[in-house]
C-alpha cells in the first residue's frame, strides 16, 4: 500500500513527460515547416510581380540576358538568405540574453550592440569617408564588439559579478554614451545622417552578399557554441548557489554566454539594422510555449524569430506596391498585437 | 517594521502627534545637490557672449542690476536656465516614481509608453501640421497622454500587475518607435533632420512659457509626489505583502502612474522627450543616498543638476558647434554612471 503510494506519482508522470517532449517535438518540427514556406514565400513574392514559372526557371536555368533572372539570383535570394541569418540570430541571442539579464525587458541591443554598430557605421561614413559595404560592415561589427566588450568590462570591475541589474545598467549608460556621441555626428552632417537613417529603420532591402558572408563565420560559430550552452544554462537557471553545487561555473557560463550573444546579434545587427522586437518578444513568447528548458527554448526561439522577420519583411514587400515598408516596421506593426493579444489572454505570464 | 540590515540609518523627529524618520545621508545628499545646483545655475547665469560677473550676477537676481545685466540675464539666460532646472527635476521625479513602480531599474516614463508616444505625436504635429514649437510641443503631449492612458487600459484585466503593465508598456513602445521610423523614413531629409533634433531635446529658444509649464508641473506634482513616498515603499514589497498592509494598490498604482505622467509630460512639453534624464537620475541618486523608496526628491535635485550641467556644457564647452542638451545629458549622465558601476562594490 506505501509502495504503491509512492510509486504511483513517479510513473504516472513519466509518460506525461514523454508525451510533453513530443508535443514540443512536434511543435518544432511544424515551426520548420512554417520557416519553409517564409522562405519560399520570401523568394517568390515581392514588389515586383514575377511568374511562378519564371522564378522556378531562374533557380534552374538562369539567364543573365532576362530582368526577373536577375531580380530573383541577385535580390530575392540573398535578401531571403539575409533575412534567415538575421533573424535566426537575434532569436538565440535574444534567448541567452534573457538568460543573462534575467530580465523580460533585456533585448540584446540593449548591452550597446546596437549603438555601437551604429557608432561604427557614423565613423564609417562621416570620419574614414567610405560607404563601401563590406568596410562599413567591419567598422561596424568591430564597433558594436567593442561596446559590449565596455558593458562587460565595467560589470566585472565591480565585486558583485555579473549581477543581473549591473549588467541592465551598464549596457544602459554605454549605450546612452554612444547615442549621445552618434547624433552629435548625425545632427551636423546630412550625407552621414542619410546613410544612418537608411540603417537604423531596420531594412533587408539593400542585401550584399559580400557583407553576409563576412559575417558567417560569427554565425556559424555563436549558433554551434550556443548548443552547448544549453545545458548549462538550464542548471544555472535553478539559481547560483545551486548552479555551483551542481559543478557548473557561473562566470564561466555566464561569459561564454555573453561572447556568443555579442557574436550573433553584433552580426545581425550589421547586417540588417537595429531591428529590436525580434530579439526582444520572440523569446519571450517561445518560453510561453516551451517553459523554461533552454534545450527546447533556443531551437524555438531560433526558428520562430527566422519565420517571423522573414513574413513580416514579405509583408513589408508587398502591402504598398509598388514602393516598400521596411522589415523594422512592419515586424513591430504584426508582432505588438500579437504579443499584447498573448499577454492580456495568459493569467499567468512566466517570470525569469 | 523595522530595519534590521542598516544600524540607525536616520533619525526620527518627532512633534506632537506627528513624527518624521530623517535618513541622514539623504539629507546630506539632497543639501549637496541642491547647493550645486545653485552653483551651476550661477555659472549659467554669469557666462556668455556678455560675460557677468559671480557678484554682479547675483546683485542683479536681487534687484540691483544694471539695464545690460538685467537685459542678459532676465531675458536671455534665466527663461532658459529655469525650463532646464525644472524639466530636468520634472524628469528626474518621473522617473523615480516609476522605477518604485515597477521595481525595475530600466522604469521610466517610457515604459507607459509615455516618451515614444510623445515623440510619435511631435513628429506627426511638425510633419502633418507645422513646425513651430507651440505645435511640436502640443503633438507631444497628447501623443504621450494618449499612449499612457492606450498602456494601462490594454494592461487591465480585473486590474493590473506591475509585470503586465511593464511587458504591454513595451509592446506599445516598439510599435510607437516603428511609426516614429516610419514617418521619419517618409519625411523630406532635412525635414527629418531637424525634426530630429526635437527628439533628441533640446533648449534653444526657450521663454518664461515653456519654463512655466515645466515649472507647473513640478509645482503641483512634485509635493503630491512626496506624499505618494509611503505607498511607494509598500508597493515595493509586492502586491500581495501591500494588500495585507492595507495598502489599496490598484489605487495607488494608478495615482503613481499619473503623477509620474504628469511630470514627464510636462518636461516633455518643454524641452523634448529627454528620456536619459528620467533613466539616469533616480538611479544616480539611489546609488549616493543608499536610501530604500523611490526617493523622488535626490532624484529631482539631481535630474534638474545633470540637465543644467549639460545645457551649460552643450552651449559653451563645445566651441562654435552648438549640440542639443539631449546629446551632452546623454553623454555626460552615461559616463557617470560607468563611473559609479565600476567604483561602486555591490549592486542594486
Amino acid at each position: 500500500m506505501t509502495a504503491d503510494l509512492l510509486t504511483a506519482p513517479a510513473s504516472r508522470a513519466r509518460p506525461a513527460r514523454r508525451s510533453r517532449r513530443f508535443r514540443l517535438a512536434t511543435g518544432l518540427v511544424l515551426a520548420c515547416a512554417g520557416l519553409l514556406c517564409a522562405v519560399v514565400l520570401s523568394v517568390f513574392l515581392g514588389a515586383r510581380p514575377i511568374d511562378l514559372g519564371v522564378v522556378l526557371d531562374a533557380l534552374r536555368h538562369y539567364d543573365p540576358a532576362v530582368d526577373d533572372h536577375i531580380v530573383v539570383r541577385d535580390l530575392r535570394i540573398p535578401r531571403t538568405l539575409t533575412g534567415l541569418a538575421a533573424g535566426a540570430a537575434l532569436g538565440l541571442a535574444g534567448a541567452l540574453t534573457q538568460a543573462l539579464a534575467r530580465n523580460p525587458l533585456a533585448d540584446p541591443g540593449l548591452l550597446g550592440i546596437n549603438q555601437g554598430a551604429a557608432l561604427g557605421l557614423v565613423v564609417a561614413v562621416a570620419v574614414a569617408g567610405t560607404t563601401h559595404p563590406l568596410s562599413v560592415v567591419w567598422f561596424a561589427f568591430v564597433s558594436a564588439s567593442a561596446a559590449a566588450l565596455l558593458v562587460f568590462g565595467i560589470v566585472v570591475r565591480g565585486r558583485g559579478g555579473a549581477d543581473p541589474v549591473r549588467l541592465i545598467l551598464a549596457g544602459m549608460a554605454v549605450t546612452y554614451v554612444l547615442s549621445g556621441i552618434v547624433y552629435a555626428i548625425v545632427l551636423q552632417d546630412y550625407q552621414t545622417y542619410q546613410s544612418y537613417r537608411s540603417w537604423v529603420i531596420g531594412s533587408l532591402a539593400s542585401p550584399d552578399p559580400d557583407q553576409l558572408a563576412a559575417m558567417t563565420p560569427f554565425l556559424a560559430l555563436g549558433t554551434a557554441l550556443a548548443v552547448l550552452l544549453a545545458r548549462p544554462l538550464n542548471v544555472l537557471a535553478l539559481g547560483d548557489e545551486t548552479g555551483h553545487a551542481l559543478g557548473v561555473r557561473r562566470a564561466r557560463v555566464r561569459g561564454l554566454a555573453g561572447v556568443v550573444m555579442v557574436m550573433l546579434c553584433g552580426a545581425a545587427t550589421v547586417l540588417a539594422g537595429p531591428i529590436v522586437f525580434v530579439g526582444l518578444v520572440v523569446p519571450y513568447l517561445a518560453r510561453m510555449i516551451t517553459g523554461p528548458d533552454y534545450r527546447w527554448l533556443l531551437p524555438y526561439s531560433t526558428v520562430l524569430a527566422a519565420t517571423l522577420l522573414l513574413v513580416a519583411d514579405v509583408v513589408g514587400r508587398v502591402i504598398v506596391r509598388p514602393s516598400e515598408v521596411a522589415v523594422g516596421v512592419t515586424m513591430a506593426f504584426v508582432g505588438a498585437p500579437v504579443l499584447i493579444a498573448m499577454i492580456r489572454r495568459r493569467g499567468r505570464l512566466p517570470r525569469l | 517594521m523595522t530595519v534590521t540590515h542598516s544600524p540607525a540609518p536616520g533619525a526620527v523627529w518627532r512633534r506632537g502627534r506627528w513624527s518624521l524618520l530623517v535618513h541622514r545621508r539623504s539629507v546630506a545628499v539632497g543639501l549637496t545637490l541642491f547647493g550645486l545646483v545653485v552653483a551651476v545655475g550661477l555659472i549659467s547665469l554669469a557666462v556668455g557672449d556678455y560675460p557677468i560677473s559671480v557678484p554682479d550676477t547675483v546683485r542683479t537676481l536681487l534687484g540691483n542690476g544694471s539695464v545690460d545685466t538685467d537685459y542678459v540675464i532676465f531675458e536671455e539666460r534665466l527663461p532658459r536656465l529655469l525650463t532646464a532646472l525644472a524639466a530636468g527635476a520634472a524628469f528626474g521625479a518621473s522617473g523615480a516614481l516609476f522605477q518604485s513602480l515597477t521595481r525595475n531599474p530600466l522604469g521610466s516614463p517610457d515604459i507607459i509608453g509615455f516618451t515614444a508616444g510623445a515623440s510619435t505625436g511631435a513628429l506627426a504635429a511638425f510633419l502633418l501640421v507645422g513646425t513651430t514649437l507651440q505645435f511640436v510641443a502640443t503633438g507631444a503631449i497628447i501623443g504621450g497622454l494618449a499612449s499612457a492612458v492606450v498602456v494601462y487600459g490594454l494592461a487591465y484585466r480585473r486590474g493590473t500587475t506591475s509585470y503586465r503593465l511593464v511587458l504591454i508598456g513595451v509592446a506599445v513602445q516598439l510599435l510607437l518607435l516603428s511609426t516614429n521610423t516610419f514617418l521619419l523614413m517618409r519625411a523630406d531629409v532635412l525635414d527629418a533632420q531637424s525634426a530630429s533634433w526635437w527628439l533628441v531635446g533640446s533648449l534653444n529658444g526657450r521663454d518664461y512659457g515653456y519654463a512655466a509649464i515645466a515649472g507647473a508641473a513640478v509645482v503641483l506634482l512634485l509635493p503630491i509626489a512626496l506624499l505618494l513616498h509611503r505607498r511607494c515603499l509598500m508597493l515595493e514589497l509586492g502586491d500581495t505583502s501591500a494588500r495585507t498592509l492595507g495598502v489599496p494598490v490598484e489605487r495607488s498604482r494608478l495615482a503613481v502612474a499619473t503623477v509620474g505622467v504628469g511630470l514627464a509630460a510636462g518636461a516633455t512639453a518643454s524641452v523634448g522627450p529627454i528620456a536619459f534624464v528620467a533613466l539616469a537620475a533616480p538611479q544616480l541618486a539611489r546609488r549616493l543616498t543608499t536610501a530604500t523608496g523611490p526617493g523622488v526628491l535626490p532624484a529631482a535635485l539631481m535630474g534638474a543638476l545633470l540637465l543644467s550641467v549639460s545645457d551649460l556644457i552643450a552651449q559653451h564647452g563645445l566651441g562654435e558647434d552648438q549640440a542639443p542638451v539631449g546629446v551632452v545629458s546623454s553623454c555626460l549622465g552615461g559616463a557617470y554612471l560607468i563611473w559609479m558601476l565600476s567604483r561602486t562594490r555591490q549592486g542594486g
